[in-house]
């Protein structure tokens, strides 16, 4: 186990520094910022000025090295747009996304979770029809798409939420509603297959001959063993909610770093970039590694692979 | 004789007997319909409308749909035509989406027969690249390569197949696992053939099966990406015909001009719900065995 805890936490550092390189490459390879703070109309000395104060006159490698030590430190610069460093306005946003983030995970989980076992235990009926609908329907809806259509009925016609920025409670519900909705389906559907499968298998089988209740059978048998694969799809469904955290805090005018990322990204204002980037990148490894993790104790099969 | 003679028993004539056998099987009509719909519009849009998806009018602005015959959808905010925009939208989002799934099957398919047949460390070096580009959240990704490279078609391309390789060279690569144990396989090495030459005339056409189900299972998925994308402004500049930046258009005066979102919105839905029925369709029809994965 420990052996195992090791060589995933080994990779996620891997994958991580692969990401500094993106990002410090990303950076580079966008233009030089010499040009950029001077302008056109300097000479060529207050060029090669310039870049000797960036340090761009240095080998790339020096460079980079100082860039890693730099994002180590949390420094990503100053935001050439807000005129601030990039971590102060991070850290200001930061909680407005992994706020919006849990609400939507847990909302997945509570609805999504629910729908999909009792789908499967009450199979054909009218749960079950409503459950393979939204499943559907929620991987072929695009998500930027429904924020728009639930604030048109909920916020403008009906009038009973808010449909814009941060507040109270009733600020989460559309955005998390919006941004949990297609792991919810996903939910649905993978709880739905994976108790049918189990409910196939020969102990629950064996446990019905024994003559064991019903409802014994489902929740204490069945039900422990179909949670497994829901576990690997909430690291997933972690990923996804990055995914979708992007397109739900525009539409919501959310104050997260999904939307400072864009706006980052259209002002061409690379600190902001660089540390809205890293930021997520670091979420969504630190995640997927604490998910495998919890995973491998669940399943004990998987330690020894 | 030596490429379809070492392919395994049934997979071709299943191919060829493809059409007839939809026709005896339930196909699904109303799928196949959708897609038809679109497909015509994608090839024949000019011929379907008589306007032109960037030309605006300012007189017939906002025009509410179901009005008049000359704007059945209505016109948005600079009195271009709504239909013809979702018409001509068809054509975007199947041209990005066949072009990026083309590429990114190209490049998976290649790198999983290599990784499948070589096995060792190429094997394990394209796998766990694999695992990274699976792993990176897609709008991360395109954010990336949009500040490196800018805004525009050929990088929402380049984004889609940075992140669909993966899931071709993934099921491939399990595919050429069991193929190259096949008997063919190595009859052909004793036959001195060179092993480029057994990958591509005798293990990948026995890919070809595992090769179409993934695309079409993955087309849905790539519209809904393109879509988020030019909703974003990630993608084709601002005033294009793509669904995406239609939605986008209608959010700021929802109540106003409602349909401006809606109907492109529910022209994605439709689309990507058709290619997921067609998709599972195929992948039952052809190759039930991975009806588990």
């Amino acid at each position: 186990m420990q052996r195992f805890i090791l060589t995933r936490v080994f990779q996620a550092l891997i994958t991580l520094w692969i990401l500094s390189i993106a990002v410090f490459l990303s950076v580079k390879l966008t233009g030089d910022p010499a040009v950029y703070m001077l302008g056109p109309e300097q000479g060529r000395i207050e060029y090669e000025m310039m870049r000797k104060k960036l340090g761009l006159d240095r080998p790339v490698v020096v460079q980079y090295w100082d860039f890693l030590t730099d994002i180590l430190r949390g420094d990503f610069g100053k935001s050439h747009f807000l005129e601030r460093p990039a971590r102060e306005v991070l850290l200001e946003r930061l909680p407005a996304t992994i706020q919006l983030a849990v609400a939507a995970f847990f909302l997945a989980i509570i609805v999504g979770v629910p729908l999909g076992i009792l789908s499967a235990v009450k199979r054909d009926s009218v749960f079950d029809n409503f459950g393979k609908l939204f499943a559907t329907m929620g991987i072929a809806t695009p998500n930027f798409w429904i924020a728009i259509m639930l604030i048109l009925l909920f916020g403008a016609i009906l009038g009973w939420l808010p449909t814009y920025g941060r507040g109270g409670i009733d600020h989460f519900i559309l955005p998390a509603f919006v941004l949990g909705w297609s792991a919810m389906a996903g939910m649905v559907r993978l709880g739905r297959s994976s108790m049918l499968e189990v409910l196939d298998s020969e102990y629950v089988k064996f446990a019905r001959v024994k003559g064991l209740a019903e409802k014994m059978v489902v929740w204490k048998h069945a039900l422990k063993n179909a949670v497994i694969p829901l576990l690997t799809f909430s690291g997933l469904t972690l990923a996804g909610l990055l995914n979708g955290s992007v397109a739900v805090e525009v539409v919501f005018a959310w104050p997260g770093i999904g939307r400072l990322m864009l706006q980052g990204i259209h002002t061409r204002d690379f600190p902001i970039v660089q540390a809205t980037v890293m930021a997520s990148g670091v979420f969504y490894i630190v995640s997927a590694l604490m998910v495998d993790i919890l995973y491998a104790y669940v399943n004990p099969r998987i330690r020894y692979e | 004789m030596a490429a379809t003679g070492s392919i395994q028993p049934g997979t071709m004539d299943r191919i060829l007997q493809l059409p007839g056998r939809a026709i005896k099987m339930r196909l699904p009509w109303i799928p196949f319909t959708i897609l038809t719909v679109l497909l015509v519009c994608t090839v024949f849009a000019p011929v379907l409308t008589s306007y032109d998806p960037g030309k605006s009018s300012i007189l017939d602005s906002r025009t509410p749909p179901a009005q008049s015959w000359e704007h059945p959808l209505g016109t948005d905010v600079l009195g271009k035509d709504v239909l013809t925009r979702l018409i001509y939208g068809a054509r975007t989002a199947m041209f990005i989406s066949l072009v990026a799934l083309g590429f990114g099957a190209f490049v998976g398919s290649a790198l999983g027969l290599i990784a499948g047949y070589k096995g060792g460390l190429v094997d394990a070096i394209i796998m766990r690249g694999a695992d990274a580009a699976l792993g990176f959240p897609t709008v991360l990704v395109a954010m990336i390569i949009v500040t490196i490279l800018g805004a525009g078609i050929q990088n929402i391309i380049l984004a889609v197949v940075l992140t669909v390789w993966a899931r071709f060279a993934r099921m491939i690569r399990g595919d050429v696992l069991g193929i190259k144990e096949l008997d063919f396989v190595t009859f052909a090495k004793i036959a001195g053939l060179s092993t480029p030459m057994i990958i591509i005339r005798h293990v990948f056409p026995n890919t070809i099966n595992t090769l179409m189900v993934v695309t079409s299972l993955m087309v849905g998925q790539v519209i809904l990406l393109e879509a988020s994308l030019s909703f974003l402004g990630l993608g084709l500049p601002p005033g294009a015909p793509a669904w995406g930046i239609m939605v986008s258009e209608g959010k700021d005066e929802i109540l106003n001009v409602w349909w401006l979102s809606l109907f492109p919105g529910v022209a994605i839905t439709v689309v990507v719900l058709a290619f997921n029925f067609f998709g599972d369709w195929l992948r039952d029809t052809l190759d039930p065995k991975l009806r588990r994965t």
